[in-house]
């Protein structure tokens, strides 16, 4: 077939070469694939979800903050604001909003692409198939940390200067509160990096997957209730053990040594890798047959 | 080398290959070797053209047997899909893009440059001429331009093998004229193209071989001009959807090859039944623009090829020469 250009099969003839070119071929089909699936993260019909997820603690928040500015009260102390927001934080945010927020993102990730039945253009592509999934697996993280990232550090501002501006300009820049924010900001990125390998996987594994997420909610949400053991499998107790305040524990939590960060932050990672080492060799077996869909 | 390595690198080649799906047969104990030029997959629906399609291309895994694609396995779709274009059946694209949007996003995948990505893309489209409309969404397009657009995007990485599945559905006239001549360029390129049809009549003018399938097995396979004799034996019925049947019934009762034409009860379509579906194509191009019709759909609507293999299989032994 005549062309001007070259054909993709000349490009990968060359033996040696070829094998050496291959890392850079990867980089190069990660890339394309996270151009697209960003596309779709953020501006495809599912973002809108994400979108009110992450916008919800804003939009709380700042009203919240408006409706004290007019009624010219004081709200509470400034004192317990460190505590109030690792509340709003701990609950609302991580293991509430953020945690959904990942599921939707994640287990759409090849599962919606089964539902709108556009899996096969992937498949049919000379693309590994663990390059799709890292490819995937980085949009989507891509995706929700910076909109949870946002989410985290504009209800940090929001919090904080919504209620006592001048109290907090000098916490903020001359305190901890600055160091205290990237810190959020920071177990914010680290949660979309495991809950977004636990979804990923989730939608690989099951036809239905909002049932074992809802399993996976309780059992986060219950991790305080759990002896210490048990705490360790979850990514909430390693998110948890990160947090610059912590929250009050409850009357009824089981008290555990929190893990130190040396720990909890590669612990998470290497958990992230290995299951996405378990969805590179699912999808390397998965047919496709959208039937029953 | 072996010569067996040799003919492997050469053909596509399947030895002993079965799929079930669960304890439902999809195909079974399948052996073939495709050679270069127009191969057709010809049975009813359900005979199992696609999943011999799906599991030459990798998106189905064989129960039983070995699949080899110019001596690459499926499973290799790195190496596989350099020479391997799939044309599938799922009418289904990612949602929001443009045709053009949709080949080069998928030509990027495979990892090509801005500019090669650009440069395909427009040669694909120029090929199945859908440059014109390139730019609109896919969501927009009709039945015919989705099929042109993921013809497009399966050959625009210059493939050697092209596996097409029913190709031809959706087409108005013209347009299945057209996409034929561009089948047979390919093929007269050297490329191999693997086509299926429920209809043989609709792929037989075309085709270098066909392998005709039944519940999941190979019941003919060999030359077509070996099978389009027998077919002649058996009056083929089309459906002709379009604004003024009785006019074209009147035309087409002019030619002997007409056996019968029926007005369709809705009084949009007519059912032509004739001995030489090749001349009713080319009289109904003409009669279509000496009388000014708009034809909807042309679909051939007589499925049951049973009896062409059961003589085939009978006469022949599965095998047409």
């Amino acid at each position: 077939m005549s062309s001007t250009v070259e054909t993709g099969e000349k490009r990968a003839a060359g033996g040696g070469e070829a094998a050496q070119l291959n890392w850079s071929l990867w980089t190069r089909q990660t890339l394309a694939v996270m151009r697209l699936e960003l596309g779709k993260n953020f501006l495809g019909r599912r973002a809108l979800l994400l979108y009110m997820l992450a916008g919800l603690p804003l939009a709380v928040l700042g009203a919240a903050a408006a409706l004290v500015q007019e009624s010219d009260g004081a709200f509470k102390s400034f004192a317990e604001l460190g505590v109030t927001y690792s509340i709003i934080y701990g609950a609302l945010i991580l293991r509430t909003l953020l945690f959904f927020g990942c599921a939707w993102v994640f287990m759409n990730l090849f599962r919606g692409e089964v539902v709108d039945r556009s899996l096969h253009y992937y498949f049919l592509a000379p693309v590994r198939r663990e390059v799709l999934v890292v490819g995937k697996y980085l949009s989507g993280l891509l995706a929700t940390a910076t909109l949870f990232g946002i989410t985290t550090l504009g209800s940090f501002a929001l919090a904080y200067f919504g209620f006592f501006p001048a109290e907090s300009v000098e916490y903020v820049f001359d305190g901890p509160g600055l160091g205290q924010a990237l810190t959020y900001a920071g177990i914010t990125v680290l949660a979309c990096v495991g809950y977004g390998a636990v979804f990923l996987i989730v939608g690989l594994y099951f036809r239905n997957p909002v049932i074992p997420a809802l399993l996976i909610y309780g059992w986060e949400w219950l991790n305080f209730l759990l002896p210490p053991l048990l705490k360790k499998l979850s990514v909430i107790h390693y998110l948890n053990s990160l947090v610059p305040i912590p929250p009050p524990a409850g009357p009824f939590a089981v008290l555990a040594e929190p893990t130190p960060a040396w720990i909890s932050v590669p612990s998470l990672l290497v958990f992230t890798a290995l299951t996405l080492l378990l969805a590179g060799l699912h999808i390397r077996r998965q047919e496709i047959s959208y039937a029953g869909e | 080398m072996t010569t067996r390595t040799t003919n492997a690198e050469r053909m596509i080649v399947f030895e002993g290959v079965s799929k079930f799906y669960g304890e439902i047969l999809g195909v079974n104990r399948i052996n073939l070797a495709i050679a270069p030029g127009i191969t057709s997959l010809v049975g009813p629906n359900g005979s199992g053209k696609t999943t011999l399609m799906n599991l030459m291309t990798g998106l189905l895994r064989p129960t039983r047997g070995t699949i080899s694609v110019l001596g690459t396995s499926p499973h290799d779709p790195e190496k596989l899909f350099r020479k391997v274009g799939y044309c599938s059946q799922f009418d289904s694209f990612p949602p929001g893009m443009t045709g053009r949007e949709f080949i080069e996003f998928y030509l990027s995948v495979h990892g090509y440059t801005r500019g090669e990505v650009r440069d395909l893309t427009q040669a694909a489209l120029e090929r199945v001429s859908m440059q014109d409309a390139a730019g609109r969404k896919v969501a927009g397009y009709s039945k015919g331009m989705r099929q042109r657009i993921r013809l497009a995007q399966s050959l625009a990485h210059n493939p050697s093998v092209l596996i097409l599945d029913e190709p031809l559905n959706g087409l108005d006239p013209m347009a299945r004229a057209e996409i034929i001549r561009l089948f047979q360029s390919l093929a007269a390129e050297g490329l191999y193209l693997v086509i299926s049809s429920h209809i043989l009549h609709e792929v037989d003018m075309m085709s270098d071989s066909v392998v005709l399938m039944h519940n999941g097995y190979v019941v003919a396979e060999g030359d077509v001009h070996g099978v389009r004799g027998e077919i002649e034996e058996h009056p083929m019925q089309i459906l002709v959807r379009c604004d003024r049947p009785q006019v074209l019934a009147a035309r087409l009762f002019e030619h002997e090859h007409t056996i019968e034409a029926r007005i369709h009860d809705d009084r949009r379509g007519l059912f032509v039944r004739t001995r030489r579906p090749d001349d009713f194509y080319l009289l109904l191009n003409r009669l279509v623009t000496e009388n000014n019709l708009k034809v909807e759909s042309v679909a051939p609507a007589d499925d049951d090829l049973n009896a062409v293999y059961q003589y085939l299989i009978v006469s022949e032994g599965g095998r047409v020469s």
